[in-house]
């Protein structure tokens, strides 16, 4: 009896009460959710804290332990001798030289044959469109050892050019490019055919504009992900001129020393990540963007 | 009775030649010659970078090159030898480890973030900004730090260990400390992608299943599990194979943090790759192992697609 009351029965003076505590717990859940993010925030920042704190210490500092939480002193000598210890300046231009090439690179080759792929009728495309999906998932340790024959028969060993050349053309960047073409409104193209637009034209001058979000989006995903690239660099470069950034800083860390000089390694990893904190900045909705329609994930 | 059936005439279907030829004909000429000059390019690289050198590795694993001599075909050899290579067992387990210990913490992790985020907080782009920080980071440059909180002697992990009376262990310089360090390294790292993916699932719930299940009287719990839950199976699903895959082929991280060491406790089997091609030059067994390496990603990501319909909403199988 009393069960079936209390079950049926919602009075409104208990509704409205649960009204006002459930105002108060989603209160409590978002202060929890605040805490909770500014706590894995504090985790994600320490680690950088702690590298630019370390590359402003002397060494003997750096060793203390327990280890202090402010420089005692700024010591900001300690880039200058870690740039006079390797040539960052070598190293800062031929990483921008590979990114820059490979990323206009794949905006040219992957967007002129996305649109192709997803407009264009022409006979076995959607054949050789599948041929492309089907190596999407083919891992990079499958190819590296013939592109090295490749890159080692055209000559193209410790160059830039080996670096450049495989990587003008991306399936991914074709497939973003396929996909974004294909939302187009079709009458577009249409109106300009009938005004005699060439397909070359219609490509460069109205499609090439509308696209500029997908391309911002490919650019940056492709200009970040050369920049940070570190194994095929690994295989392909082996003298100083010709090292990229994350080849010079490895170089940094595997000079043998009798003291480790931590506080240089940090001087030269702040160094190192400033031009990239510039650009994912300023590009970060592209390259949010693009990770939320690919699901790429980034460094592997 | 005789059925009557209104036959259509047979279509009149113009063999593949002729239809190739017409489209190189009259009014279709301009596009399908376009449409070939346009993918030429991309063409050429694909063939070229990606299509030849696939069939070319598969052709390596059946051979025995050192690149100074001619390969030397060797048959089934490659393989029947991995059985027997101690170090490919190893590798293969140390691959299933990480794989297998980094991505349930990472897709757990990522899943809090998002929901997290998902609760109309103030300063979710300064939020998202900080948490892809390491991410965008090179590899290099956090791998230093990070090995100087692994430092058993004067390293910040273990001074903070100590501030709660932990003596901490000798992390990457431990044959069983190694593998744990990479894994929380790596997580540090890349949880945020995944992260950004759920979140975006989660922002494509429609706001009337909660405001229906309210009214119903539903408990946030309840909204949580019975919603939400279902809901993202196919934004989870999705982040499920992607990581598996990713996680498989991660190298940087290892090669930078613990070199493969100590005593190839770290060493996964893309390093191994690595190692037996471009240090030892064995270029025919790289490529048997890269093959192997390719079959585990196909078979894992075949089992994924086999058991999602158990667990992933909605979801049809193609």
């Amino acid at each position: 009896m009393t069960t079936t009351t209390s079950d049926a029965v919602q009075p409104s003076p208990q509704k409205k009460g649960f009204y006002i505590g459930k105002k108060r717990r989603q209160l409590y859940f978002k202060l929890l959710a605040y805490f909770v993010l500014g706590l894995g925030a504090l985790t994600t920042i320490l680690p950088f804290y702690w590298m630019v704190a370390s590359s402003l210490k002397s060494l003997a500092e750096l060793m203390q332990f327990p280890p202090t939480l402010f420089p005692l002193q700024l010591h900001f000598d300690n880039y200058e001798v870690a740039f006079r210890m390797i040539p960052f300046g070598t190293f800062f231009k031929n990483s921008a030289v590979v990114s820059f090439c490979v990323a206009f690179g794949q905006l040219f080759t992957c967007s002129l044959a996305g649109y192709a792929y997803a407009r264009l009728r022409f006979p076995g495309r959607d054949r050789i469109f599948l041929l492309y999906l089907s190596t999407m998932m083919i891992p990079f340790a499958v190819v590296m050892i013939p592109l090295y024959v490749i890159i080692k028969t055209f000559g193209w060993l410790d160059n830039l050019a080996g670096l450049i050349m495989p990587a003008l053309v991306s399936v991914f960047g074709t497939f973003l490019m396929r996909q974004f073409f294909s939302t187009i409104p079709k009458e577009l193209e249409d109106a300009a055919r009938i005004d005699g637009c060439s397909y070359f034209q219609l490509y460069w001058m109205i499609l090439t504009p509308l696209a500029m979000p997908a391309l911002a989006t490919l650019g940056i995903l492709t200009f970040m992900g050369t920049w940070n690239d570190f194994m095929w660099p690994l295989i392909v470069i082996s003298t100083i001129p010709n090292k990229t950034l994350p080849l010079g800083l490895l170089m940094l860390v595997e000079q043998q020393a009798i003291k480790t000089p931590w506080h240089l390694f940090n001087a030269a990893g702040t160094f190192s990540i400033i031009p990239i904190l510039i650009i994912f900045t300023l590009g970060q909705k592209y390259y949010v963007q693009g990770i939320v329609t690919s699901g790429l994930k980034g460094t592997a | 009775m005789a059925t009557i059936i209104a036959r259509m005439p047979e279509e009149v279907k113009p063999s593949k030649w002729a239809e190739f030829k017409r489209a190189f004909t009259g009014i279709r000429r301009e596009e399908t010659i376009s449409g070939y000059l346009f993918i030429l390019p991309n063409l050429i690289g694909f063939a070229t970078f990606t299509i030849f050198p696939i069939l070319f590795t598969f052709y390596l694993s059946t051979q025995s090159w050192d690149l100074s001599k001619p390969p030397q075909f060797v048959g089934l050899q490659n393989f029947a030898a991995l059985g027997k290579d101690d170090l490919f067992w190893k590798t293969l387990g140390n691959s299933f480890y990480y794989t297998f210990g980094a991505v349930p913490i990472g897709i757990f992790l990522a899943f809090v973030l998002a929901l997290l985020l998902n609760q109309k907080i103030k300063g979710v782009i300064l939020f998202r900004t900080i948490y892809f920080l390491p991410q965008v980071t090179l590899v290099v440059a956090s791998a230093i730090v990070w090995n100087w909180i692994y430092q058993p002697d004067f390293g910040l992990l273990n001074y903070m260990l100590s501030l709660i009376g932990i003596q901490g262990p000798r992390w990457i310089y431990s044959t069983v400390w190694a593998m744990p360090s990479v894994i929380i390294y790596c997580n540090w790292m890349g949880i945020a992608p995944s992260a950004l993916i759920l979140l975006a699932g989660l922002q494509g719930i429609p706001a009337e299943l909660y405001e229906a299940a309210e009214i119903d009287g539903a408990s946030e719990y309840g909204r949580l599990r019975y919603i939400t839950v279902p809901l993202i199976t196919p934004a989870l699903f999705f982040v499920v194979v992607t990581s598996l895959i990713g996680a498989m082929q991660t190298f940087s991280q290892f090669y930078i943090l613990t070199k493969g060491g100590p005593n190839f406790a770290t060493t996964p089997m893309v390093m191994y790759i690595f190692n037996l091609a471009f240090s030892w030059f064995r270029l025919g067994m790289a490529s048997t192992v890269a093959i192997v390496l390719f079959f585990i990603l196909l078979l894992i990501t075949l089992i994924q697609w086999r058991i999602a319909n158990r667990w992933v909403y909605g979801f049809s199988g193609d």
